[in-house]
């Protein structure tokens, strides 16, 4: 039986949302057509947005449709980087905390090295004394701050409202990954005081596909795809009915069922990480305390380890866990979030994220402590060998 | 046995991998990342650096039904191979940088964590085999398909090494039928074009590599009797025997074609000379690695000298750490370069190797 543990990656699609998506699929029409099938397709779409909306805090008209977390993203960076910047030729800032995904940091950097942007990240762990210094010196010239909600690898809630307060004396627009966030702590868009917010469905029950960013009205944003003007003209692209449907049913459960599933998951993790802490030598949980840290996120390095090794170990004994979100074509890098930390680069080797969701149980947190310590034995000792120069093998006989 | 079929997207070991599984072991396929700067794309006849390689292997181990991980060992194989490569080089030596990969990545870095990781051994497309004798002892044989033998190239492993190693295409007929055979597994890669180049090495440019990561060293380049012939950019671009791209001013007295004879890194000088003026008499080896015991001295065997070189008779005169050869009776040998493997066979049996550090003159008769 696997025991899968990565569901901050993507998790297990929620059977209503199955349903969701079939019976839309089932149905013909393009939600832009005018007859009666395409006037069926958009009545979908609507009625997903505006259950959307009630989930998150937001009106209908706020939520823009995408492909997910990584467009939203790149959709809030450029757009108002593109919008602020046409009002104010001096709005050359973009401002990204330096923890944040890289569907933020890269379209920040590529703004940088493409569109006459200046890019700064700001660091851990005085990012918000970082963001005073640099609007107390710049906030003519900043066009817009992006700060994500909870960071995706070691799930640290980040101070969004003095990031907001401090932006909006200023008039800065403010944006925020919520991507890990939905359906594991209280998120309300309206309340959050942001002017954009992205959210995704394979993180919270629903399918891979789908996303949205949720823009306050009026807020100026500079489309990214540019075609039949869908989504206020912001996002073109034929609308998915299924997927829009799919999404909706999974994020109403995710925010209905979130006080007693957080209090689920965060007492399963809780137990991981005490039973980790006492039973394996060189673990170190890393990331901020249960208060400030999505409760299904455990992230754990393991002194002389490397990732590679752990997750080959706990691959071949059925855990599926995470070395970090990092990965270009399945080579693991250390993880920048946790050099942005200041954890040393031999250190976040040996990093594993654990992350629970609604199939989680008492028996994966079980069999993790059953066969971890022999895990991080054996990786340990094979580090060791990687970690030395190997001895020309003279042999005779 | 649990296997580690080291997979680099080419249809060798995506083969053998096939072949490991079929003998019943419990295989699981691992792609090297060994350039720090990945392409990606393959370019030309370079190895298994680009992510498009890294995705080959990935689908041969779907088709294989094995799991497969990307293990990132650029930084091990910058150390190892890149440096040895560039220290070779600027020392007046020619180094075999697929030698160094097999010495101190495939079969060091990989092995050892493979087997720290609870694996029995490593399997890899190499054409060579393995014979087991009844006193339980291995020895390392050319591949039944001479053309593709890389015997040479794997003798730097030694007998401990060896006993970890898995080489199924040892017996594969030749390289065709092995395409045949990818082919009937339904492997996508069956037509992908053999890898002959340096892996790291971007477009193959020996030359700008070097002078990129070593810098311009302009120096002379003189004849036997230190009369200067020519210029040079860097010493280290060129390699004895080498008779192309010397670009000298003039012709020699007699009009024969010059080669370069030696290097001498510290004066930064290249010496050329006629062909004659090439022949060896004998080799001395450094780093000797034996299967069994080394030769007693007056063994007659055959060494070979290059990957694909033909092998020349020789006489044993000293096998320890050291090793010397002198040429046996009517044997000839032209440029050898220090850095170079020397590799002694006995028939198809590899008897040890050694890394060239000097040649011996031709024996004047008396």
């Amino acid at each position: 039986m696997t025991v899968y543990l990565d569901h901050a990656a993507t998790t297990p699609v929620l059977p209503t949302a199955v349903a969701a998506l079939a019976d839309a699929l089932a149905r013909p029409g393009n939600p832009s057509s005018l007859h009666a099938s395409g006037r069926g397709a958009r009545r979908t779409v609507e009625e997903a947005r505006e259950r959307l909306a009630a989930s998150l805090g937001a009106r209908p008209s706020e939520v823009v449709l995408t492909s997910g977390g990584t467009e939203a993203d790149n959709l809030a960076v450029e757009g108002l980087f593109r919008a602020r910047r046409a009002v104010d030729a001096r709005r050359r800032r973009v401002l990204v905390s330096a923890v944040d995904h890289h569907a933020v940091l890269h379209p920040a950097a590529w703004l940088a090295s493409h569109a006459g942007a200046e890019a700064l990240r700001l660091d851990e762990p005085r990012a918000l004394d970082a963001l005073h210094d640099e609007l107390a010196a710049h906030a003519d010239e900043v066009a817009l701050v992006s700060v994500m909600w909870a960071n995706n690898e070691v799930g640290a809630l980040q101070p969004l409202a003095e990031v907001v307060a401090a932006a909006h004396a200023h008039g800065i627009p403010v944006h925020a990954d919520a991507v890990q966030a939905v359906g594991q702590v209280p998120v309300d868009f309206g309340a959050s005081g942001l002017d954009a917010m992205t959210v995704t469905a394979h993180k919270l029950g629903g399918p891979v596909g789908v996303g949205a960013l949720l823009a306050r009205r009026g807020l100026a944003l500079e489309p990214v795809l540019h075609g039949g003007g869908q989504e206020r003209g912001v996002r073109s692209g034929t609308l998915s009915a299924p997927l829009a449907a799919a999404f909706a049913v999974a994020a109403e459960a995710a925010v209905a069922g979130r006080s007693s599933y957080a209090a689920r998951v965060g007492a399963l993790r809780d137990r991981l990480v005490a039973g980790v802490l006492g039973t394996v030598p060189g673990a170190t949980l890393r990331g901020p305390d249960a208060a400030r840290r999505l409760p299904a996120n455990a992230h754990l390095t393991f002194a002389g380890c490397e990732g590679d090794s752990l997750l080959y170990l706990l691959d071949a004994a059925g855990v599926e866990v995470s070395t970090g979100s990092a990965c270009q074509a399945g080579v693991p890098q250390p993880s920048h979030v946790l050099l942005a930390m200041g954890i040393r680069e031999d250190d976040a080797r040996g990093a594993l994220r654990f992350s629970f969701g609604h199939t989680s149980t008492d028996d994966d947190v079980d069999r993790v402590l059953a066969v971890l310590p022999g895990v991080v034995e054996r990786a340990r000792a094979a580090g060791l060998v990687a970690g030395h120069t190997v001895t020309h093998d003279v042999a005779h006989a | 046995m649990r296997v580690l079929a080291a997979l680099s997207g080419g249809v060798d070991s995506a083969v053998a991998a096939a072949r490991a599984v079929d003998a019943g072991h419990e295989v699981v396929g691992v792609h090297m990342a060994l350039s720090r700067s990945r392409a990606q794309f393959r370019t030309g006849s370079r190895g298994c650096c680009s992510i498009e390689d890294a995705g080959d292997a990935r689908r041969a181990a779907d088709r294989l039904g094995i799991p497969f991980y990307v293990w990132d060992l650029s930084e091990r194989f910058e150390d190892t191979v890149v440096a040895d490569f560039l220290a070779e080089y600027a020392a007046g030596r020619t180094p075999n940088p697929c030698v160094r990969c097999n010495e101190h990545i495939k079969f060091a870095t990989l092995l050892d964590k493979a087997i720290a990781l609870g694996f029995d051994a490593v399997c890899t497309g190499h054409y060579a085999r393995v014979v087991a004798r009844d006193d339980g002892t291995r020895e390392l044989h050319r591949a039944a398909d001479a053309a593709k033998d890389q015997s040479y190239v794997l003798a730097v492993m030694g007998p401990q090494r060896l006993a970890r190693a898995l080489f199924p295409l040892g017996d594969a007929p030749s390289k065709a039928a092995t395409r045949a055979e990818a082919v009937a597994r339904g492997l996508s890669i069956a037509a992908k074009p053999d890898s002959y180049d340096i892996c790291f090495v971007a477009d193959g440019d020996t030359q700008g590599f070097l002078r990129s990561r070593l810098g311009d060293r302009p120096g002379e380049i003189v004849d036997a009797s230190g009369e200067v012939v020519g210029h040079h950019d860097g010493a280290y671009a060129y390699t004895v025997g080498q008779r192309r791209g010397l670009a000298l001013g003039r012709p020699a007295a007699d009009g024969k074609p010059r080669y370069v004879l030696s290097i001498e890194p510290v004066a930064n000088r290249v010496v050329v000379g006629s062909a004659d003026e090439l022949a060896v008499g004998g080799l001395v080896g450094e780093r000797a690695v034996w299967f069994g015991a080394a030769p007693a001295a007056g063994t007659r065997c055959a060494a070979q000298v290059r990957a694909h070189g033909t092998p020349v008779p020789v006489v044993v005169e000293r096998a320890d750490d050291e090793l010397v050869v002198a040429l046996d009776d009517g044997a000839s040998l032209r440029g050898v370069a220090a850095g170079q493997s020397v590799v002694l066979y006995d028939g198809t049996r590899v008897l040890g190797q050694a890394t060239v550090r000097a040649c011996l003159p031709v024996a004047v008769p008396a």
